[in-house]
């Protein structure tokens, strides 16, 4: 709880961060329109390829920061001895972090799916894939994070590492959105993006914790 | 037997020997001076200590147990300062003594008199981006107040700090002793330590070598 308010605090104090992720994932997008022309058709198609793959990329711009600072001033060496579980910790700084990026991109997916034309009806499985998904990329981002700290161009590295973990949930996100275009049924793709989820909220923060106590040594 | 021992200690770093079969004792109000060269393992000792770094042979032992066998009363009974201060610039002075205080459980109203006890209580509300080296430093020993430990490990604490502050932190390590705490500390500069036990760890790369 004491992580989560002062991880609270310092975005709040910070800010930019988060501004900054919204705004590349919409620039990502917008340029989409742009690069492959106006016609209505082909952006309808490619939509939720576009929106995906700009999520996936602006949620990694912010990865690298999750541990790198407490890092670099030593507070992860006071977590790491502290009485109360680095698990927690860990599972604390990746809500929060979901929260200022993952949160912020399904509010802005909407609008994009519109610039994109995508047929309103599909826009509710749509958000579904980004709320079940985007918390999945939070969660494996965390460990990709940790195991980077220490490294040169970590943050090249960390996209290495960690954008290959990201693909069954963009195969099963974008399918479940085109499915839903075509009138087809849904709930396997959401299902499986669920247990995805539910598989890394299990795993990760155990794992991260791990690689953090390695990187303290 | 007593209350905080290493024997025989043993440490590897990057496949070069730091020092080997290191022993210390401490007991409860008791003192340890680490001291030797640049290099001689006196910040790597403390982190052994503190249980960030495992011995390559020895042991570690707390109230008898081994501290590596997982968190047990240990964790909550030690309290660490290293080189790097900890501090968040974007919170204030107060703010970030609070956290590592209720990170471990302590009450936020040990803060005011923690950073009174160390002439930062005017910073208080102070964003911690504008203190000077030295006050950052004082903010970081403030934890040592903020949340009670029977163990404190610090490395080079003097370093940054004034005379004024050094004196402080002294008559707090005292006040500390005095009521049966221990501590454990490295430094180039004489703190003045009644009856603390010392430990050249110079002297032993020397005998080993």
């Amino acid at each position: 709880m004491a992580v989560l308010r002062r991880e609270l605090a310092l975005v709040h104090r910070q800010g930019v961060d988060s501004a900054m992720v919204i705004a590349f994932f919409v620039i990502a997008v917008v340029l989409f329109p742009f690069g492959v022309g106006p016609e209505p058709n082909v952006l309808a198609r490619i939509g939720p390829g576009v929106i995906w793959v700009a999520a996936l990329l602006a949620a990694m711009l912010s990865m690298e920061r999750l541990f790198q600072s407490d890092y670099d001033d030593g507070s992860l060496e006071l977590l790491v001895l502290a009485p109360s579980a680095l698990e927690m910790t860990v599972a604390a700084k990746i809500l929060v972090h979901w929260l200022t990026t993952g949160l912020p991109l399904i509010v802005a997916a909407p609008l994009l799916a519109v610039m994109m034309n995508m047929p309103t009806d599909v826009f509710p499985v749509l958000l579904a894939t980004l709320a079940l998904g985007t918390p999945t990329l939070s969660l494996i981002g965390a460990v990709g994070a940790a195991l980077v700290l220490g490294a040169r161009r970590g943050g090249v590295l960390l996209s290495l590492l960690v954008l290959p973990l990201f693909i069954p949930v963009l195969i099963f996100a974008v399918g479940a959105v085109d499915a839903a275009a075509a009138d087809l049924p849904t709930k396997a793709q959401l299902l499986i993006l669920g247990g995805l989820l539910t598989g890394a909220m299990a795993l990760s923060p155990w794992a991260a914790a791990a690689a953090l106590r390695q990187a303290v040594e | 037997m007593p209350l905080f021992e290493g024997t025989d200690l043993d440490c590897v770093r990057g496949e070069r020997l730091v020092f080997e079969g290191v022993r210390f004792a401490l007991d409860a109000g008791g003192a340890l001076v680490l001291t030797g060269a640049n290099g001689s393992g006196k910040s790597t000792l403390l982190r052994l200590m503190a249980g960030l770094l495992r011995p390559a042979r020895g042991l570690i032992r707390w109230d008898g147990s081994d501290i590596a066998d997982g968190p047990g009363s240990f964790a909550a009974a030690v309290q660490y300062v290293g080189h790097a201060d900890a501090i968040k610039p974007a919170l204030g002075v107060a703010e970030n003594v609070a956290f590592w205080a209720s990170l471990r459980g302590a009450p936020a109203t040990n803060v005011a008199g923690a950073l009174d006890a160390f002439g930062i209580a005017h910073l208080a509300r102070l964003p911690a981006r504008y203190l000077s080296a030295g006050q950052r430093r004082r903010t970081n020993l403030a934890r040592l107040l903020a949340s009670p430990a029977r163990l404190w490990l610090l490395d080079e604490p003097t370093t940054a700090l004034d005379a004024d502050s050094a004196a402080r932190l002294a008559r707090v390590i005292a006040r500390h002793r005095a009521g049966g705490g221990m501590v454990v500390v490295s430094t180039h500069t004489e703190l003045g330590l009644d009856g603390a036990a010392s430990l050249d760890l110079s002297a032993l790369q020397m005998a080993a070598s």
